[in-house]
């Protein structure tokens, strides 16, 4: 099951290329790129790791990927996405998030309910990854 | 802050060169073939913007390296060697592309540089300059120039000198990392310092990312050449050393009338001649900054004309206001106190 979050998400996955075009885009408009990423893909999981600290003050994506290939390296296993934030205008937003990176293999999400009072269901997403405990949901990096 | 463009918009006068538009193709741990154009020019189609993949022709590039080249004539008085460096690197550049256009393959010419002088001689000038040529070239995608010094690059703990050097060279991918006084990252006296560090990241980046910045090591001549000799792996990476010569005390009056027509003012034909004796005097004091001491120089000067103006009766008319007077030039330290004194005041 592809993941789809972030911008993007219903594009086949972005190349380096696309991905320096994108990252050109928010850095002519003074967005600050951070790098995150995570082994837990339930959409509301906000905790991403963060890979270093946000990359203020840059002026070529070149940067950045190489950054992205380093976070790669070590967990290319992993959900990685890029954001960027925005903080014209004291606004506190990531104006721009997509993933950049993805697993192998992903299993998807299974619906569960759970019946409680008067026969209503809650129903709720569970990933299959997750079953497992993190860091050994995706195997190890490339396998 | 960089004005908003369009994405992509990089203001390039001509295509950027395969070799540049490599963001992503060196390490692509995916196995993603990036579509590189293959050579600027060769195949303009409608998939490739005329942005990126125009025919380049030798009249636009030798136009706009000209026009660079003249602003530098221009504004910066003297540096003849300088100049005629920078103007056989910017041929190099040219013809590097013209023959890319040829499909007459060359590695990228290394760029790194050293730039050696006393201070005062327009080595940060200057290298604000090249970052701009080596833009309008397309070696540099932004023709930024990021400033450093050793502050900037060391840290002051273990592990703390990676990340801020590294987060130095990311601000100045793209364009021109100039490091002032760099042999002050070196100290030999302190075998813990973390300089050796810094070095080190840093000649791994002249090595393996030569397309995303070049780097400029600039400061005193003695210095570097003893700096250079304890790291002889960093001198091996530069490709361009480049001496700025002081300057004539003729070059130094040219930069004192530049600067004075900047600043909107003006000598009397008495404080001009006062002022060239000043320059004969101070030139022979320590602490001689060039270019920097005149302006420094200069400084002074408007403060005792704005006294000497405040004291007198009436309102100044314009061309009062204008016209530093052999008064205001002549009241300074430097003709009442022997050549060997401290820095003048």
């Amino acid at each position: 099951m592809h993941l789809t979050q972030g911008t993007f998400s219903y594009l086949p996955p972005l190349s380096d290329d696309e991905i320096a075009a994108q990252i050109r885009y928010a850095l002519d408009r003074s967005w600050a790129v951070s790098i995150e990423y995570t082994d837990d893909p339930h959409p509301r999981n906000v905790y991403w790791e963060m890979w270093g600290l946000p990359m203020f003050d840059l002026k070529d994506p070149a940067a950045v990927l190489q950054e992205l290939n380093r976070c790669r390296a070590e967990h290319g296993d992993c959900y990685i996405r890029i954001n960027a934030y925005d903080r014209s205008k004291g606004r506190q937003t990531t104006a721009l998030s997509f993933i950049v990176n993805r697993p192998l293999v992903e299993p998807g999400f299974r619906v569960e309910r759970t019946e409680f009072a008067d026969r209503q269901v809650k129903y709720t997403l569970h990933a299959y990854a997750t079953d497992k405990p993190a860091g050994q949901r995706y195997g190890p990096a490339g396998s | 802050m960089m004005p908003p463009s369009p994405p992509g918009g990089v203001r390039v006068p001509f295509g950027i060169p395969p070799a540049q538009t490599d963001a992503a193709s060196p390490a692509d741990p995916n196995g993603h073939t990036v579509p590189v154009a293959s050579s600027a020019g060769a195949h303009p189609s409608a998939d490739h913007p005329a942005k990126e993949n125009r025919e380049v022709t030798p009249e636009e590039l030798r136009a706009a390296i000209d026009e660079v080249l003249a602003r530098l004539d221009r504004d910066l008085v003297g540096l003849v060697p300088v100049k005629s460096r920078v103007r056989d690197i910017a041929s190099l550049l040219v013809v590097d592309r013209l023959r890319r256009a040829q499909g007459l393959s060359a590695d990228p010419p290394s760029l790194h540089m050293s730039f050696t002088g006393n201070p005062g001689t327009g080595k940060t000038t200057v290298a604000l300059r090249m970052a701009e040529i080596l833009h309008r070239l397309g070696y540099s995608r932004k023709g930024h120039l990021v400033v450093a010094t050793r502050d900037d690059l060391v840290g002051q703990y273990i592990g703390h000198t990676a990340p801020k050097t590294k987060d130095v060279l990311k601000r100045a991918m793209g364009g021109v990392l100039f490091i002032d006084e760099a042999y002050y990252l070196y100290r030999p006296e302190n075998e813990r310092d973390y300089g050796a560090e810094a070095i080190e990241i840093l000649l791994q980046v002249m090595e393996d990312n030569r397309d995303d910045l070049v780097v400029i090591l600039a400061g005193y001549a003695d210095r570097m050449e003893r700096f250079f000799a304890s790291n002889p792996g960093i001198k091996s990476r530069i490709a361009h050393h480049i001496d700025f010569p002081d300057y004539t005390p003729d070059e130094l009056m040219q930069i004192a009338d530049l600067m004075l027509e900047k600043m909107m003012y003006r000598f009397s034909p008495a404080a001009r001649e006062a002022f060239a004796r000043y320059l004969q005097r101070r030139m022979r004091q320590p602490h001689f900054a060039n270019a920097r001491s005149v302006r420094n120089a200069l400084d002074r000067m408007r403060l005792r004309q704005a006294t000497r103006l405040t004291a007198q009766p009436g309102t100044p008319s314009r061309e009062e206001l204008m016209m530093i007077e052999a008064a205001d030039v002549l009241a300074s330290r430097v003709f009442t106190t022997s050549p060997t004194d401290v820095e003048a005041t």
